[in-house]
């Protein structure tokens, strides 16, 4: 961290943010730079706060579900899955097997969507204006699927506490094939514009490298972790929602630097696609509720549930004292523990790296200051 | 739905219980294999208690001893990843602040929780030593809750405005309450609400 010695004269202090475009919100970092190296940076966050977790201590269970959809609000719907799971296992439901699918789709259709999100915007912080098109564009059908099966594009509350609320529509399958065939040809595209690119090599290579063990040190998790090499993803250590019944591989990194986490987010989308198909040609029958009764009152008791969110380990630990309203909800968010390890980045790059960084650690501020 | 609050008012504070019979304490079990063992070996009348609720294990530690564990359990037994650290707050306990550690292990895909009582006004020793993650999220306990950790690199708020005065996760801080004097210097205006 930063001392006072901040006006010295050879060192020069810039503000980046809180309004810069690459910030991805209102984060403020204050570097501290030798001519274009930065010696050291300091964040400044909570710009965003809003007192999620004061909040859900005033609501009931059921309530504060929406809330959580404002946190990371590119992935709304994996903050609802967490949230459903922590609940549901203080009150010792289970979802039943058809909605356990269902969210599972879903999830991973926003994990896709959230990546593109990322890859979209850092591309464009990067000098690449046109992936951000493309990127978009594939993410429009995404939404459009969760407006026709919930009503809601971005803010989604697309589970309920003990399963959904809605049944599937009509076309749901057809849609989300026909997007999966759709997508893997345009992921295959954005590799052809990015990865071979040279601007891109040498905008991300060797840019923002953590090692396996500084990731380990700093908490940090997601992509940021495999691409240094670590096959961990809690939906293979500690499988939840029937994420074991599916096929899929963990993709991982070498260098751990800026590059790879691009490599390991694309991958990523290739592995939620053969994801979705399997859970499509397995979709049980049957009822999409499990028995919950009508006002939740879990017993008195305490439960930490955490899921693989697309930016790292989103976790839930709630304490219940007995009564309908909870009597602590902590949210612990992948983006705010591995913001913190910006600083560690960034020490002896350059000014123009901090853009990258930033943007490869795939920050979302309104989960940074909840 | 039944449970709805009356129409768009915030809720007071919190409810008081119901009269009647309290609810059922915490049923949790105990729990124990070699990772106690080594423990009560190694730490012996330190750790007051080893729980496991719905398969969760946890250890409650008196508060001096928990900077110690955490470097045995990181050093020996491979527990090598904080994942959270927080706080709860139970105002009419003596002891009136629950610090919670959460740890995972990947070489055992294994986590554990460790849970310390402390009063108010206690400074516990702060985990950044051995865990640099401990940093950011003991900032936070600080500027929520009014933890001050002892030895930390940069004991300061995180989220809230510098200058605000008060901890809004305390059970005692009502949604309704504010900084007003922050509020009317920095907003201009006399009431957030």
């Amino acid at each position: 961290m930063p001392d006072s010695t901040f006006l010295d004269a050879t060192e020069l202090v810039l503000n980046m943010g809180p309004q810069h475009p690459s910030t991805h919100g209102v984060l403020r970092v204050i570097l501290k730079l030798d001519g274009e190296k930065v010696i050291g940076t300091e964040c400044v966050i909570g710009y965003l706060h809003r007192g999620i977790e004061k909040i859900a201590e005033n609501r009931t269970y059921a309530q504060f579900a929406p809330y959580v959809d404002r946190m990371d609000y590119v992935a709304a719907v994996s903050n609802g899955l967490g949230y459903c799971l922590a609940v549901e296992k203080l009150l010792g439901v289970e979802a039943p097997p058809r909605a356990q699918a269902v969210r599972v789709i879903l999830t991973e259709l926003n994990r896709i969507a959230s990546h593109l999100i990322w890859l979209g915007t850092h591309a464009l912080d990067v000098g690449a204006i046109t992936p951000l098109f493309y990127c978009m564009r594939e993410r429009e059908e995404i939404l459009n699927i969760f407006e026709k099966y919930c009503g809601a594009r971005l803010t989604t509350h697309a589970f309920r506490i003990g399963g959904l609320q809605y049944e599937l529509y009509d076309t749901f399958e057809q849609d989300v094939r026909a997007f999966c065939d759709m997508l893997l040809p345009k992921v295959d595209e954005y590799e052809e514009l990015l990865t071979g690119n040279r601007i891109w090599i040498g905008r991300l290579k060797n840019v923002g490298i953590l090692t396996a063990e500084e990731c380990k040190a700093y908490g940090v998790t997601g992509p940021l972790l495999r691409a240094a090499g670590v096959p961990w993803d809690l939906r293979k250590a500690q499988p939840y929602s029937g994420y074991e019944q599916y096929d899929f591989e963990i993709p991982t990194g070498t260098n751990g630097d800026s590059y790879d986490r691009y490599l390991v987010r694309i991958q990523e989308m290739r592995q939620s696609v053969r994801i979705i198909r399997q859970a499509l040609d397995g979709l049980p029958g049957g009822p999409i509720m499990g028995k919950v009764p009508k006002v939740i009152k879990p017993p008195v008791g305490e439960v930490y549930v955490s899921i693989e969110a697309p930016k790292g380990e989103l976790g839930y630990f709630i304490v219940s004292d007995g009564s309908t309203q909870p009597y602590r909800v902590r949210v612990r968010p992948p983006s705010f523990v591995n913001l913190q390890a910006l600083d560690r980045m960034c020490r002896g790059a350059l000014v123009a790296d901090v853009v990258v960084v930033i943007g490869t650690i795939d920050i979302v501020l309104g989960e940074v200051d909840r | 739905m039944a449970e709805l609050p009356p129409e768009g008012k915030p809720q007071p504070a919190r409810k008081a219980q119901p009269a009647g019979k309290p609810p059922a304490p915490m049923a949790a079990t105990p729990w124990e294999d070699e990772l106690t063992l080594q423990l009560r070996a190694k730490f012996g009348e330190q750790i007051l208690e080893f729980s496991s609720y719905l398969g969760q294990n946890f250890l409650i530690a008196r508060r001096e001893a928990v900077i110690p564990i955490l470097e045995y359990l990181k050093a020996e037994a491979g527990f090598d990843y904080l994942v959270d650290v927080t706080a709860v707050d139970y105002p009419e306990r003596a002891e009136r602040f629950d610090l919670v550690y959460i740890l995972y292990s990947f070489a055992r895909n294994q986590r554990i929780r460790i849970k310390t009582r402390i009063p108010e006004g206690f400074r516990p020793a702060s985990a950044v030593p051995v865990y640099p993650t401990a940093n950011w999220l003991e900032r936070e306990i600080f500027d929520m809750f009014g933890i001050e950790f002892a030895g930390h690199p940069d004991m300061r708020r995180i989220l809230m405005p510098e200058d605000w005065t008060g901890h809004p996760l305390r059970k005692d801080s009502s949604i309704l309450d504010m900084d007003q004097r922050w509020v009317r210097q920095h907003l201009g205006i006399e009431s957030g609400q």
